[in-house]
C-alpha cells in the first residue's frame, strides 16, 4: 500500500466510490441481461408449444 | 458487406457475441493495469500530493461521460433518419453507462476539489455544464421509462439527445469558451498531441483511458443485446394477446 499521506481518505474514498459504481453497473447489467434471456426463452418456448 | 447489415438484430447479436469476449478481456486488462499502475507505482505530485492518483479515474470517466452522449447522438440520428431499431436501443443501452461515468467524474472531481481548491463544488463553466449533462442523462433515462410505446419513446429521447448535445459540447470546451473558472484546461489535447502531464503520470492514465473506452463498448454491446431481447419478448407477448 503506498503512503498516501494526509490525503489518504480522499484518494481511497474516490477509488472506493468509483469502483463500487462500476461494479454495480456491471452486476446490474449482467443481471438484467440474464433475466431478458430467460424471459425470451420462456416466451419462445410457449410460442412453440 | 455494408455496416447497415448490423441494423438487423440477429446479425448484430451474432457480431456482438463474437466481439464481446475480446472486448471484456481487453477492458479488464487495461482498467486493472492502468489503475494498479497509477495507484501503486506513480509518485505524488509536488503540489497535489497523493490526490494526483484520482486523475486515473476522473479523466477517463469524464472522457467517457461526454463520448457516451456523442455515441447516443449518432445512434439517435440514425434512428431518426433510417428508423433502425437497433440504433435506438443502443442509445438507450448507453445511457446508464454514460450517467455512471458522469457521476464518477462529478464525485471524484468534488473529492479532489475539496483539498486542492478548498471547495467541493464551484459554479465553474465546466462543472456546471457537467452537472447539466448529468441531469440530461437522468431525463433521458426517465423519458424512456415514462413512454409506453417504444417507437414514440425512441423519437422523444432522440430529440432530447439532440438538445442535450449542446451541453455535451459545452462540457468538453467550456474552459476554452469562457476561459474562466477553477477547472483547468485539458491536460492531454487530442487534436494537437501536446500534453502538460509528465510521462510518469501519462502512461498509466492513457492505459486507463483506453480501458474505460473498451469497458464502455463492452457494456453497451451487452446491454444493447439485452434491450433487443426484451423488445422481442414484448413484441411476441403483444402478438399473442392480439391472437387470443
Amino acid at each position: 500500500m503506498p503512503d498516501l499521506g494526509k490525503y489518504a481518505a480522499e484518494v481511497l474514498g474516490a477509488y472506493g466510490l468509483s469502483l463500487f459504481l462500476i461494479a454495480g453497473l456491471i452486476v446490474l447489467s449482467l443481471r438484467k441481461g440474464r433475466r431478458a434471456r430467460a424471459e425470451l426463452a420462456r416466451i419462445e418456448a410457449n410460442k412453440d408449444a | 458487406m455494408s455496416l447497415w447489415e448490423y441494423a438487423n438484430p440477429v446479425k448484430f447479436l451474432g457480431l456482438s457475441a463474437r466481439v464481446q469476449p475480446f472486448l471484456w478481456a481487453a477492458a479488464t486488462i487495461c482498467v486493472v493495469v492502468g489503475l494498479i499502475w497509477g495507484f501503486f507505482a506513480t509518485p505524488d505530485d509536488y503540489r497535489q500530493g497523493s490526490t494526483v492518483k484520482i486523475i486515473y479515474l476522473h479523466v477517463p470517466a469524464a472522457l467517457m461521460a461526454i463520448n457516451a452522449w456523442f455515441m447516443m447522438l449518432v445512434a439517435s440520428l440514425i434512428w431518426l433518419i433510417r428508423r433502425h431499431h437497433v440504433s435506438a436501443l443502443a442509445a438507450k443501452a448507453a445511457a446508464p453507462v454514460g450517467i455512471t461515468m458522469t457521476l464518477i467524474a462529478l464525485v471524484t472531481g468534488a473529492i479532489w476539489g475539496q483539498p486542492m481548491w478548498g471547495t467541493w463544488w464551484a459554479w465553474d463553466p465546466r462543472l456546471t455544464s457537467f452537472l447539466i449533462l448529468f441531469l440530461f442523462y437522468l431525463g433521458y433515462i426517465a423519458l424512456w421509462e415514462a413512454v409506453e410505446d417504444p417507437d414514440t419513446a425512441a423519437d422523444l429521447t432522440s430529440v432530447l439527445c439532440l438538445v442535450g448535445s449542446v451541453f455535451a459540447v459545452l462540457s468538453r470546451y467550456a474552459v476554452k469558451f469562457w476561459n474562466q473558472g477553477l477547472h483547468q484546461g485539458t491536460s492531454v489535447p487530442m487534436a494537437t498531441g501536446g500534453r502538460t502531464v509528465s510521462d510518469v503520470f501519462f502512461y498509466p492514465l492513457a492505459i486507463s483511458m483506453v480501458g474505460f473506452g473498451l469497458l464502455f463498448l463492452a457494456l453497451v454491446l451487452y446491454r444493447t443485446g439485452t434491450e433487443i431481447r426484451l423488445r422481442r419478448a414484448r413484441a411476441l407477448l403483444a402478438r399473442r394477446k392480439r391472437e387470443m
